[in-house]
């Protein structure tokens, strides 16, 4: 029994070509694309993980989490970056209102938020090298340093995006394509304060009970 | 693995010499170790290979068969051979298809996951051979040796009679050997074909190998892992002797070897190609341990004491700077002081050295001051209980074996 | 104990970093001829393409291009290029392995052999296979699926450069310095900064870091592609094979690429600021980089084979004239390889001492994944079943395929039992094993497919008659080199050994040269068949894009296809719509063209590969002053890129009217 003779008595006329056709939209596609992208870059956090969690009890003899970590000054930094998502969204919903300026202000605070993350994180970094707990004292540090300074990395990047994306819209405005700029810099911005949380969890609450 | 070709006899078993035939046939001229050991592990694994392969041959025959058939009976010139363009789907064809790989993945697993567990390398052994069963007695008392893969040849220890060899191994006929392996400096494997499959010998940590040989030869042993520029001599023969033999062998080595200590070790250890047979009467005790741990230099911090103090929480801030920079040679025999560009020098934890060090640096921790526990029973997690351990405070007292 | 030789380091200079005069290999005469070699060619070639005045065109038309068809051929040309490279790696191997007897030490030292077989391996898999299978995939993919272009066409004209990118930056390493010396997969502590402390491994990591951007890009692009722009019509399970294992190739590629970038990484960590995770002291553990390299790297291996997988099932039933038998079950076996590809990866190294019950689980799922396999395979057999088969070279190269890959596959599953695989793990089987499933499953795959799509893709046929000398010498050369390897390894030869002690093994390694010189022959007949396929392009010529009956959507627009793919997009009915048209009496519309919207070139994506390989090479001989310049280049370049709003043109209808009519003369021409 084939699919062909099945069809047999369906041998009307079928149109074989779209004669009456629209162009693609433009970056139709780029949401997904985006998405495909933020889940491999997932991955790559997905394997620090698992390298922290493999030798993040290797502490060659030296400190471990509960003499370096300073709790209350990463909740303040994680409540920075948190805050940093919540303007954020409210840049967002000023965008969908097409308020050009009022998006620009809100896209300012979060900068403002995440420059705040990544001065407290560069504190704490210089604190514990200062102390001697440096990323090549054990495999700990290597791999806590690497887990929190690649989020860190990703921070660096989303600001200097946002900046880019602010002098865009200044230039443009609200146009469809800033407009998608401005969605897919939203998915990353969310995306790592996702992975912020993982990290606040996984490393420093784990750690201090650890 | 120059064993003459007399050795090529198919053994018993129907389907196994079905499938060895051939292949042995073809193998005639050579001298296929894999295919002929004289180790009784190594024979198991050969059987496993055969029967394996024969399994295989049982859908592989069929389907190379059929694919030779069709090219040529469903060729274009061939007019006479049916044609069906729109053929396309055959439920029970399919269920045939998936259903034949099916059955034979089946009793392969079933085959894979027994055999994987009877001939786990860490297992002692149950046997000598086919057929001859080991007495407890023998069970209990395996010829011990331990492996050290240096840059470029191998380090044995012979803990029972207390002497040592680079590049010559040797076991008495039927006695069950237990290898305990670790390496210096990089990932080697430790492979004597004849005797049984190869385990790999890696930095810091060990692996086990048991083993037995059958037949008294000489056999050749080497690293099946690439390990650098002398890999390709890292090369050994493995001698299976009588048990007079042995002893001979043993008393050899006793008369004529010098000694080897740390100091020897150290030296011992710097790379090296194409290596002579070295003996040695007199070994310092512990000094496997110590190679294992990567502690033989002195003042260094051995990794079953750090592994401890680690699963114990660490020593806190106060060892923070307990970390010293290397005084020795240690990588510019590779031609690199092993130090990062960007970062510090190349260092190594330092040992504590007394067990009033770590209670003094644990009690500087300036949260959570936590007595010390008795060092003296401080065995690294993760690795086996060797039979006494050395402490953290008697890195170089001697008389630890 | 000594003091490290002071005159072992080089000091890193502030503005040459780590490089001097003597890190030119002036002493080594073999890497002098061929430096001097391919100085010579690559300035003929600069002469003869400025003195014809092709720059311009090749920058405009090709460099900058975004069309997808031009981006696959480049990934081809580069494919092949790399192929010659990695092929005289094989050659100077098999020839020293050959001599290196009775005392002797062949002609190469330990340094340069050691370099050879890594080269070898790595640019083999990174810059032969993966972009031949991405240029195919690339190619065919968009045309398949009756789209006009990929979804991100831009990405896709970078990734090809960041690919090409790190062939330069491995390229570089035989001419200036040295290339890594720790076999392909860079295993530490061997690749660590204390064992390998020179720049061989960091060209390794450079080099793959930035081919890996570009591999990871390309399938996040395909991917999109083809889940957003197939055909009106074309579900899921309407999709030709091809497309399914490309998509399902590129899910693995998304899915396991960033696992070897992230690997590499911390390996650079280690090597340059010096941290400690796969380090032997401050608690590192070099195992971790065993189990992550692999997680990357056996999905790798069915990254390789799957959309070859696809062509066999493309050109069998092309060439049988039938539908696929069971194209179902072809798809959900395709689905259950790449999703089981991801826990077998510990078969790599069952000899590192896990437990015996870890060892049987991974030795299973191994197995286990022998049985979709086996059904394509009997698919395949199935489809030739009741088939009119018509030998044209794709089909030579699948049933050449069907012969070979059953028995590297049985001597997979072989080694999938851990204890068979203690005797026989590292050993020359091994090497035989995965060159018998890499040369009989993914080339054999691609020159089915390149000898099937290039009429499409060039406009004529190759010549048969070269193709199939080329066809004959590369299966029975594979043959005659690779079953002495087998019987090596059953003799227990281990692999990347440099030199023998044992004359046995003498006449096995002479017959696996001859056998390498015979493939030699076939890469000649195959460069041969190119060139006299050009000369005879004018009577090999496809007028009617469709020269082999096809039946999926790629033949049914010219060969080669116009810049815009398809002037009306295809809507589909049946798995082979192209087949079905045909079968149900299509009309080809002649009028009512519409002006088609396109992507426009651009030249940002070579300038960012062009800065890549500066910061590559720069990271490498620790210039930090250019590496620096040179990302602050990279951000700055693509920043600008993104203030480029105007990115698209339409194609006018006038030239859409002209460029169909013209076809319709072919067309007409044809069938007189």
């Amino acid at each position: 029994m084939s699919a062909r003779a099945l069809k047999a008595d369906t041998e009307t006329p079928v149109e074989f070509y779209l004669r009456e056709e629209h162009d693609h939209p433009e970056g139709s596609s780029t949401m997904l694309g985006f998405w495909i992208y933020l889940m491999s870059d997932c991955l790559i956090f997905a394997i620090l993980f698992a390298c922290y969690a493999v030798l993040g009890g290797n502490y060659a003899a030296g400190p471990a989490p509960r003499d370096l970590f300073d709790l209350p000054l990463v909740a303040l930094n994680t409540a920075m970056l948190l805050f940093s998502s919540i303007t954020y969204g409210f840049a967002m919903l000023a965008m969908e209102e097409k308020k050009a300026g009022q998006t620009q202000a809100w896209l300012a605070v979060t900068g403002l938020f995440g420059l705040a993350f990544l001065g407290i994180e560069l504190y704490e970094f210089s604190h514990l090298i200062h102390e001697g707990a440096t990323p090549q004292r054990s495999a700990f540090l290597s791999a806590f340093f690497t887990l929190v300074g690649t989020h860190g990395l990703h921070v660096t990047f989303g600001l200097l995006w946002l900046v880019v994306l602010m002098v865009q819209v200044a230039r443009k405005g609200l146009i469809a394509a800033n407009r998608r700029r401005l969605m897919c810099l939203s998915l990353f911005w969310h995306f790592l304060d996702v992975i912020w949380i993982g990290v606040f969890t996984f490393v420093y609450l784990m750690g201090m009970l650890r | 693995m120059l064993m003459p070709c007399s050795h090529l006899r198919p053994r018993p078993g129907a389907l196994r010499s079905l499938v060895a035939l051939p292949v042995l046939m073809l193998l005639g001229a050579c001298n296929a170790v894999v295919l002929d050991p004289a180790g009784d592990v190594a024979a198991q694994q050969r059987d496993l290979v055969l029967i394996s392969t024969g399994l295989m041959l049982l859908i592989i025959v069929p389907v190379m068969a059929l694919t030779v058939l069709f090219a040529w009976r469903y060729r274009a010139a061939n007019k006479a051979a049916r044609y069906e363009p729109d053929w396309d789907h055959s439920t029970q064809l399919e269920l045939i298809i998936w259903a034949a790989p099916l059955l034979i993945i089946i009793c392969l697993g079933a085959l894979t996951w027994v055999s994987t567990h009877l001939l786990d390398p860490y297992r002692p052994l149950g046997r000598v051979s086919a057929g001859q069963a080991l007495s407890k007695q023998a069970q209990a008392q395996p010829l011990e040796v331990q492996v050290v893969a240096l840059d470029w040849k191998w380090l044995f220890f012979y803990p029972e009679y207390g002497i040592a060899t680079v590049n010559e191994l040797a076991a008495p006929v039927d006695r069950p050997i237990r290898f305990r392996i670790t390496s210096s400096s990089v990932m080697n494997s430790f492979y004597i074909p004849a005797l049984a499959g190869q385990i790999y010998a890696m930095p810091g940590m060990e692996t086990k190998l048991h083993a037995v040989i059958n037949k008294p030869g000489n056999y050749v042993g080497f690293s099946a892992n690439y390990s650098g520029a002398g890999f390709s001599g890292m090369r050994f023969r493995f001698h299976g002797l009588s048990d007079a033999d042995f002893g001979a062998w043993v008393q050899n080595a006793r008369t004529k070897g010098g000694a080897l200590d740390r100091a020897a070790y150290l030296k011992l250890e710097r790379p090296s190609e194409n290596v002579p047979v070295q003996r040695f009467a007199r070994v310092e005790p512990g000094l496997y341990d110590a190679a294992l741990n990567m502690c033989v230099e002195p003042g260094k911090m051995c990794m079953h004491d750090m592994m401890q103090i680690d699963a114990k929480g660490g020593l806190g801030m106060a060892a923070v700077h307990n970390v010293r920079a290397l005084s020795y040679d240690k990588y510019a025999r590779r031609g690199s002081s092993g130090a990062a560009v960007l970062g510090s020098n190349a260092a190594y934890v330092g040992a504590l050295c007394s067990p009033g060090d770590a209670k003094a640096m644990l009690a500087l921790r300036h949260d959570r001051p936590v007595p010390l526990p008795d060092p003296g029973g401080l065995i690294g997690a993760g690795l086996p209980q060797p039979g006494r351990t050395p402490s953290i405070a008697s890195l170089d007292a001697p008389a630890i074996l | 104990m000594d003091t490290p030789n002071a005159a072992d380091f080089v000091p890193v200079s502030p503005i040459f970093g780590r490089f001097t005069l003597e890190s030119l290999p002036l002493h080594e005469p073999i890497v002098v001829a061929t430096f001097a070699v391919v100085a010579l060619g690559g300035a003929a070639l600069v002469g003869a393409l400025t003195y014809y005045r092709v720059w311009g065109y090749l920058w405009k038309e090709w460099f900058t291009s975004v069309d997808h068809k031009k981006i696959g051929i480049m990934y081809m040309i580069l494919g092949i290029i790399m192929l010659l490279r990695g092929f005289a790696d094989a050659i100077m191997m098999r020839l020293q392995q050959a001599i290196a007897f009775n005392g002797s030490e062949g002609y190469l030292n330990a340094h340069h052999y050691d370099q050879v077989f890594t080269a070898h391996g790595v640019i083999m898999i990174f810059f032969v296979a993966m972009p031949l299978v991405t240029g195919l995939m690339n190619y065919v993919v968009p045309l398949q699926i009756g789209a006009r272009d990929v979804s991100f066409p831009f990405l896709n004209n970078f990734s090809f450069w960041m690919t090409t990118a790190g062939a330069v930056i491995i390229m570089m390493s035989l001419f200036v310095g040295e290339f890594a010396t720790t076999g392909w997969l860079a295993y530490p502590p061997l690749s660590g900064i204390g064992y390998s402390p020179g720049v061989g491994v960091d060209y390794y990591i450079w080099g793959l870091q930035v081919a890996g951007v570009g591999t990871t890009l390309s399938g996040i692009n395909l991917i999109a592609t083809i889940v957003k722009m197939r055909a009106p019509g074309m579900g899921m399970m309407k999709m030709p094979v091809f497309t399914w294992t490309s998509l399902c190739t590129n899910i693995l590629i998304v899915a396991s690429f960033p696992v070897l970038t992230a690997v590499l990484a911390l390996l650079t960590l280690d090597r340059y600021v010096g941290t400690n995770f796969f380090t032997n002291d401050f608690g590192g553990n070099p195992m971790m980089y065993v189990n992550l390299i692999w997680i990357w790297g056996h999905p790798e291996v069915y990254i390789l084979i799957l959309p070859l997988f696809g062509v066999f099932s493309e050109v069998t039933s092309t060439f049988s004239g039938k539908r696929l038998f069971g194209y179902t079950s072809m798809v959900y076996a395709t689905v259950v390889i790449t999703i089981l590809a991801y826990v077998v990866w510990l078969h790599h190294f069952f000899t590192m001492g896990s437990g015996a019950s870890v060892n049987s689980f991974f030795g299973i799922t191994t197995m286990v994944i022998s049985i979709p396999t086996g059904a394509k395979i009997f698919n395949w057999l199935f489809t030739m079943y009741r088939g009119r088969i018509r030998f044209e070279l794709p089909m030579m190269w699948t049933v050449a395929f069907m012969l070979t890959f059953v028995v590297g596959g049985m001597t997979g599953v072989l080694l999938a039992v851990p204890p068979a695989d203690f005797v026989l793990h590292n050993s020359l089987f091994l090497v035989a094993h995965f060159h018998n499933v890499i040369i009989g499953g993914v080339l054999f795959g691609l020159f089915a497919g390149i000898n099937y799509w290039a009429p499409k893709a060039i406009g004529f046929r190759l010549d048969p008659v070269w193709g199939k000398r080329s066809f004959w010498l590369w299966v029975v050369g594979f043959w005659v080199a690779f079953m002495p390897l087998y019987v090596l390894g059953l003799m227990g030869v281990t692999r990347r050994m440099r030199v023998f002690d044992d004359p046995s093994y003498q006449i096995w390694f002479q017959v696996a040269a001859l056998g390498a010189f015979m493939i030699a022959g076939g890469i000649a007949c195959m460069l041969i068949q190119f060139y006299v396929s050009f000369r005879n392009r004018h009577a090999l010529r496809d007028g009617s894009g469709d020269p082999w009956e096809g039946r999926t959507l790629e033949w049914s627009t010219s060969s080669p296809p116009p810049d815009y793919n398809f002037a009306f997009t295809p809507v589909v009915h049946d798995n082979d719509a192209w087949s079905d048209m045909k079968a149900r009496g299509y009309d080809r519309p002649l009028d009512g063209y519409r002006p088609i919207h396109m992507p426009s070139n651009t030249g940002t994506g070579v300038i960012l590969s062009g800065l890549s390989i500066v910061f590559g090479a720069a990271m490498v001989w620790y210039v930090w002053w250019l590496a620096g310049l040179s990302f602050a280049g990279i951000l700055l370049v693509a920043i600008g890129h993104t203030f480029n709003y105007k990115r698209d043109f339409h194609i006018p209808a006038k030239t859409v009217a002209d460029t169909e009519a013209a076809r319709t003369r072919l067309l007409m021409a044809e069938a007189r």
